[in-house]
């Protein structure tokens, strides 16, 4: 019941936001707009997965705010409308991102509309795409729940001028001008790979537990950790004994642990590049007080209790990346696109405010890319302060 | 001569049957690998798969009374984010008091299940069908896009931590009770009348609906107190938990020769399905099963075990019939 309800709200606040959009008052439609995204916190897809997580602080915003008035003198966004479509309501994950990039947009004069979808499906986006195409907005920041199904859409858009600009999860090539990486494959291999480096002190056996098998993501990175390790003789004494799935299940995950530590008793680090499977193993780690160290992705709130560098605790250290700056790189990039400071080929060069100049570059489609940078590190000084904010 | 047939009394030869299965999985897996029968790797399997095992109680008084409920993980996710988001909010910080909670909305939900299923006279299926979305759903509400884990729940996690007994008294209180009272009392009795024949039974004076009633309203606490001990043994609260388990609540039944159609399977085989469905889930990392062809696996077992079950119980069946011809 309270489900429809939410529904019928939201309807009726998505075609409040379709309606103020043909009259052509761009000021009113982001008005209503937030309302649709207020209606809809059914948070059918809310459990955020570690593609999907990520930290921030208010500190971090608040400091953000500051800088952007100051940075974006030169990036001028005045009179501009910039919609941002996430994949869906009901995740604080979307929430931080959508928080990063009207900091931005707002500090350098511009309009911010907010369009959430209240299920994370292709179909609720290119309705909310299609209703920014009638509206004209200037530019439409998405973060794609398909890769290919937004490109008539998208195409449509660049078509009418807008600035199509993804983030957070890539669409196709032709779908796009460019692409905000939270963080490329390739620096979250070397991340993880690195922190296995340190943790055996160099050498030693170390085994993955991955999400499911199927999750592109998880496997990118895992296949990333393999190529660099392969690739460099520093990480030769490294021995990858197995790649586990705990298909992001806490009670198949713990198996998973547990399997591992008994099949390989000179095991030395586990790494978890999932929020679930690594929450999983730092408990059964810490419970059994097991000398195997842990680190991967996780939420700084879930894994708090078992960050420490004293043997008590089962993980030094882990990472994820900063939702918020995801969204203020997004923004810039939005307002360098429309600002035709960059075209988005590969090459362009642009100034994110306090972020510092950021280079476009190949994401391997025949598109460019913008990495945000390698992914956050939590370790015991900071996971106090981190631990509240997400 | 005296003493079998007082084994025979107590287990029945299906149980003994089952027993054998155990023991040859067990065998077949510590050869494969050695380290699987130690006393920690045993303790882990009871641990880890408690949940299913109390649930797999409440499916058994559901099922002699040839119902079903598969709302069960959703009662269970709706309880566990329930007691999570309360000591996430501070709350309530005490764990009795979370175990009380829990079984309480457990209780709620499963009598809601049985006054529907009898009075109403739904099909079972289709009532805990519905009740599946709706706790689920209103796991996702009261989680408000958020989970407990971690520091939210580290007080209550320390009953359920490896190496307490708290999850193994639980285990064995809920077994050894509910064999008694399936064995031993009227109660017992009625739940297994209704589901051979329900109409004898109402001819004889059993209130039928009753019955049902208290069987949902068990699984119901059962699925409570699975979601209690699921927040504590993973330390985790959060809206999608143990989704898509209440398959291998039935499947540990089904395994324990519990009869779909009602009336038939005991309290002991149901404790053996479980324990056999666990074995099979700890076992399968260990002796180097792909990850990927687990799932595989484990059907196939599932399968294997119940023809076995069904083929030798035919053949028990004609020998005493032979035995009687004679």
């Amino acid at each position: 019941m309270k489900r429809k309800a939410l529904s019928v709200l939201l309807s009726a606040a998505m075609t409040a936001a379709l309606l103020s959009g043909c009259g052509g008052s761009s000021g009113a439609a982001s008005e209503s707009a937030p309302a649709a995204s207020e209606a809809a916190p059914a948070a059918s897809e809310a459990a955020p997965a570690a593609s999907e997580a990520a930290p921030a602080t208010d500190a971090a915003s608040e400091a953000g705010a500051d800088a952007a008035a100051q940075a974006t003198g030169g990036a001028d966004a005045s009179g501009k409308t910039f919609a941002i479509v996430v994949k869906s309501a009901g995740n604080a994950y979307n929430t931080k991102e959508e928080e990063g990039f009207k900091e931005v947009i707002e500090a350098a004069g511009g309009t911010v509309v907010v369009k959430e979808p209240e299920a994370a499906t292709v179909d609720a986006q290119i309705t909310a795409i299609q209703s920014l195409i009638s509206q004209g907005v200037d530019s439409i920041s998405v973060a794609a729940n398909d890769e290919n199904a937004l490109q008539a859409t998208l195409e449509e858009a660049m078509a009418a001028g807008i600035k199509v600009n993804g983030f957070d999860s890539k669409t196709n090539a032709d779908s796009r001008m460019t692409f905000v990486n939270q963080a490329g494959t390739q620096e979250v291999g070397q991340t993880l790979l690195d922190a296995v480096y340190d943790l055996t002190g160099g050498e030693g056996q170390y085994a993955i537990l991955s999400a499911t098998s199927q999750a592109t993501n998880q496997n990118a990175w895992i296949d990333a950790m393999k190529s660099i390790a392969e690739g460099d003789s520093k990480y030769s004494k490294l021995e990858l004994v197995e790649v586990a799935y705990g298909d992001d299940e806490p009670q198949k995950s713990t198996d998973q642990t547990q399997a591992l530590l008994s099949k390989y008793p000179d095991l030395k680090v586990i790494c978890a590049p999932t929020t679930v499977g690594v929450s999983a193993a730092a408990k059964v780690l810490q419970d059994q007080g097991s000398s195997v160290k842990l680190t991967g992705l996780g939420l700084p709130s879930e894994m708090a209790e078992y960050i420490g560098a004293d043997d008590a605790h089962s993980c030094p250290y882990m990472f994820l990346w900063n939702p918020i700056d995801l969204g203020r790189l997004a923004a810039y990039s939005a307002i360098a696109l429309v600002n035709g400071d960059i075209t988005g080929a590969v090459g362009d060069t642009f100034t994110a405010g306090d972020m510092g100049d950021y280079t476009l570059t190949d994401a391997g489609d025949n598109g460019s890319e913008i990495i945000l940078g390698p992914p956050f590190k939590f370790d015991p000084d900071n996971i106090a302060e981190w631990k509240d904010v997400y | 001569m005296e003493q079998k047939s007082l084994i025979k009394k107590i287990t029945g030869s299906r149980e003994a049957l089952l027993f054998c299965i155990l023991i040859a999985l067990g065998v077949v897996v510590t050869i494969l690998n050695p380290t699987f029968f130690s006393p920690t790797n045993i303790a882990q399997i009871f641990r880890n798969n408690a949940i299913i095992m109390i649930m797999a109680v409440g499916m058994f008084c559901v099922m002699l009374t040839a119902g079903i409920d598969i709302s069960i993980t959703s009662t269970l996710a709706f309880s566990g984010m329930s007691i999570g988001m309360l000591q996430k909010h501070d709350i309530v910080q005490s764990t009795l008091l979370m175990f009380l909670i829990a079984m309480g909305i457990g209780c709620i939900a499963g009598f809601l299940n049985g006054l529907i299923i009898s009075k109403g006279k739904v099909a079972p299926i289709i009532c805990t069908m519905g009740f599946m979305y709706i706790w689920r759903g209103m796991a996702y509400v009261v989680g408000n896009s958020s989970w407990a884990s971690g520091e939210d729940v580290s007080q209550f996690a320390k009953f359920g931590k490896d190496g307490t007994a708290g999850p193994y008294i639980i285990l064995i209180v809920v077994y050894g009770l509910f064999f008694v009272l399936m064995k031993w009392t009227k109660f017992g009795r009625k739940i297994y009348a209704v589901g051979s024949n329900a109409e004898a039974a109402r001819v004889s004076g059993i209130n039928v609906d009753n019955v049902l009633i208290s069987a949902y309203t068990i699984m119901g606490l059962m699925a409570g107190l699975a979601g209690a001990l699921s927040v504590s043994i993973y330390a985790s609260a959060q809206p999608n938990m143990q989704y898509g388990k209440e398959m291998d609540v039935i499947a540990a039944c089904v395994i324990g020769g519990v009869s779909m159609s009602g009336g038939r399977g005991t309290i002991v085989g149901t404790f053996l399905g479980a324990l056999i469905l666990a074995i099979v889930a700890k076992a399968l990392p260990l002796v180097n099963v792909p990850s990927i062809a687990q799932n595989t696996v484990k059907g196939v077992i599932i399968l294997v075990v119940v023809i076995v079950n069904v083929v030798s119980q035919r053949m028990i069946d004609k020998q005493n019939l032979e035995r009687r011809e004679m």
